[in-house]
């Protein structure tokens, strides 16, 4: 625990370098681009669109959360799926991470975490640049904000500290095993649908089935998730018994995913 | 004051060889080690209990053969690897040049580059908006410092690199071989950089398999060999016990090659057709391109071959300054009057150094009948460091072959001496008082 902390405020010091590629990160993924930062929109924004022709005008919702609305629909979409990209692209990103960096981590003395740390913040970024557009369509869709959306940095500390100890745990590991990054892929998909993102939580057919509302409960994606649409969609205050517990689970897999990470550290230079 | 302290470090590496069986799976099959390439935890040892100190202030030089641990060494060092046993102790700020502008994105400019390789290196935001203009500058890339480093040429990348390196301004700067890759002009620009390092006196450890500037510029040499310090001492004795070695290991290489060639080729053809591809006498190695040929009808046939020194010593591996002694065994299957005895020497790119006949040097042939040997003692071979190529011949005055030998033997010439050319002429410096040079060696 002792050499957690220490390692931890090592890594305060090489805040700048984090910093700076982070930036390094955002500039060279959309340099060349015609779109450039737009991308950062787009994509969630391309997402929705797809989720709510088919969701909502197609199948069309009779959760009364949305009053029958394909547009509150859309909306309590896109304040699912802007966070789940942050956390999917991180997580995909990470397992490759390493390997694609492996030049720094043979050749200079340079302490491997920040590259997850790195991933995980650069797609931060992505979504944070994606909040604005939310907050415009929560006005054009006839929601209307409220006091409650100022708890959104709780809710977005708590996916930062999950998505950190998942992305060190799964960074550190595809150094060992490379087709972690093909099971990571379909991992998500599977993860994504038990995450209410695409349906509520509180939906009749989930009440109606305890055996897969208890699985939902125990995934802690769901009550982030839960934290996201309490601030944003609904406007109501959070659920902070459940958003403890998760947070308390965050900082469990973040202990867990460093102490992996600094295990299998040394391996790395040859490795990668 | 010791800057850096080795102590019984041992660096051992696995083969995870299970894991990359289908790259080494066809190479075992092959080779018939299948069982052998899938045990686990094969390993491999690259630095074998290896103590060292280098004092303070130190221009220390590390020299030996690929793969003799030197790199893994300077990996020890700058804390990229870690030992797996054995202690290191070093003070003082590391810098470690083993790859230069490892860190760089190709999609950013050089500009930025230059600030996150800074900040990697140690550097602060505000020593590096500092010594911008320098570090530019030093590289030569003023103008092409905002465009993004992908259409950097791989000399522009290096210079960068180095000059990112060498502003860190460690108390320690390790160096693995990076200046290999500069241009003429660059080189000694670093160079320079590195002696202001050594006035200022820093520690340096430097990695290197240009012997001439190890000699040069180094205080100490250690000669790594499969992964121990062979030897450690003065940089010019370190130095000539090393290359003495490589000269022995060259001529054994010529030697098993020799082998090789005589089980692979038993016997010389009874009755060779003309002009056909040589088949290789007994004796030297053959190389492996087809530059190489024998015909002639063999009235009078070369049977064998051999160079030695002037002493009689046979071998293949020769200094500037010594003999040669080219030895042909020769056979006439009937007595013949009219014959010429010739040599020549082409270097690597078939140019002509040498090349003379007993024709050429108004010997006129009486008689040959039965065996005998032909001996051309050359005093001193002259050449300057290369592989040769020998041809030898015997054919008529008009130039009838009888027996031509093209390219079927070859030696190599190997020393310290840089000069350069076809041929080195036997010369000497001298020079008026008010010229002064520093003796080689001369501090």
């Amino acid at each position: 625990m002792a050499r957690f902390v220490r390692n931890i405020r090592e890594l305060y010091r090489f805040r700048v370098l984090i910093q700076n590629l982070v930036s390094r990160e955002l500039k060279a993924r959309y340099r060349g681009t015609a779109l450039g930062f737009l991308w950062s929109f787009f994509n969630p924004l391309l997402l929705m669109t797809v989720y709510t022709i088919v969701f909502g005008f197609i199948l069309k919702p009779r959760d009364p959360a949305f009053d029958g609305s394909p547009w509150f629909y859309a909306l309590f979409l896109f304040c699912g799926i802007l966070p789940w990209v942050w956390f999917s692209s991180s997580s995909i990103e990470s397992a490759n991470t390493l390997m694609i960096n492996g030049n720094l981590i043979k050749k200079i003395l340079f302490p491997a975490e920040i590259l997850p740390i790195v991933t995980v913040t650069s797609n931060f970024i992505h979504f944070s640049l994606g909040l604005p557009i939310l907050l415009v369509f929560i006005f054009v869709f006839g929601k209307t904000l409220t006091l409650y959306a100022l708890l959104l940095p709780v809710v977005i500390l708590v996916q930062f500290v999950f998505s950190l100890g998942f992305s060190f745990l799964i960074s550190a590991l595809t150094v060992h095993f490379r087709d972690i990054k093909d099971i990571l892929g379909n991992l998500l998909t599977f993860w994504f649908f038990t995450t209410p993102i695409v349906y509520s939580l509180n939906s009749p057919p989930i009440e109606e089935h305890p055996a897969i509302k208890a699985i939902l409960i125990l995934n802690p994606m769901t009550h982030i998730m839960q934290g996201y649409h309490d601030c944003l969609f609904y406007g109501r205050m959070l659920d902070w018994n459940s958003l403890s517990v998760t947070f308390v689970v965050a900082l469990g897999l973040f202990y867990a995913g460093y102490a992996v990470f600094d295990r299998l550290r040394d391996s790395f230079p040859e490795e990668v | 004051m010791p800057a850096i302290e080795l102590d019984q470090v041992t660096r051992v590496y696995q083969k995870y060889s299970a894991r990359h069986r289908f790259q080494t799976f066809k190479s075992a099959l092959v080779k018939g080690d299948l069982f052998r390439s899938l045990r686990p935890d094969e390993l491999v040892v690259a630095l074998d209990n290896v103590s060292l100190r280098v004092d303070k202030g130190m221009t220390f030089g590390v020299i030996g053969e690929n793969g003799s641990g030197k790199s893994t060494l300077l990996k020890i060092i700058s804390g990229i690897a870690k030992p797996t046993s054995g202690r290191l102790a070093v003070k003082g700020k590391i810098s470690a040049l083993i790859e230069l502008g490892a860190g760089f994105h190709p999609e950013i400019s050089g500009r930025e580059n230059v600030f996150i390789n800074g900040i990697m290196l140690g550097l602060s935001k505000k020593e590096i908006v500092r010594k911008f203009d320098e570090i530019v500058q030093f590289a030569e890339l003023e103008e092409f410092i905002d465009a993004p480093v992908k259409t950097y040429s791989s000399g522009m990348y290096m210079r960068l690199g180095f000059s990112i390196a060498i502003n860190v301004n460690p108390e320690i700067l390790l160096i693995d071989e990076v200046l290999a890759v500069g241009d003429a002009a660059f080189v000694p620009k670093c160079l320079d950089r590195i002696d202001d390092f050594r006035r200022r006196k820093k520690t340096i450890l430097f990695v290197s398999h240009d012997l001439t500037t190890v000699t040069k510029i180094c205080d100490r040499v250690a000669w790594m060999k499969c992964g121990k310090i062979q030897m450690l001492g003065e940089p010019k004795r370190v130095v000539d016990a090393y290359l003495q070695d490589v000269a022995v290991q060259q001529e054994e290489d010529f030697q098993e090659r020799k082998a090789q060639a005589a089980v692979a080729a038993p016997e010389p053809a009874a009755a060779p057709v003309p002009e056909s591809p040589a088949v290789p006498p007994p004796g030297l190695p053959v190389e492996e391109e087809k530059r190489e040929q024998r015909w002639g009808k063999r009235e009078i046939e070369i049977r064998r071959v051999a160079l030695k020194t002037a002493q009689g010593e046979e071998k293949h591996v020769f200094h500037p300054d010594e003999g040669m002694v080219i030895e042909m065994d020769v056979a006439a299957q009937e007595p013949l009057k009219d014959f010429v005895f010739g040599i020549g020497i082409f270097n690597s790119q078939g140019i002509s150094c040498y090349g003379t006949n007993t024709d050429l040097e108004d010997l006129e042939s009486v008689a040959i009948s039965g065996a005998g040997r032909v001996t051309c003692r050359i005093e001193r071979l002259g050449l300057i460091n290369g592989t040769y190529y020998l041809d030898v011949a015997v054919h008529k005055r008009d130039g009838y072959p009888y027996d031509y030998h093209r390219n079927l033997y070859s030696f190599l010439v190997s020393s310290t001496l840089r000069d350069v050319g076809v041929v080195r002429l036997p010369h000497a410096w001298t020079f008026t008082p008010q010229i002064r040079f520093k003796a080689p060696g001369e501090k």
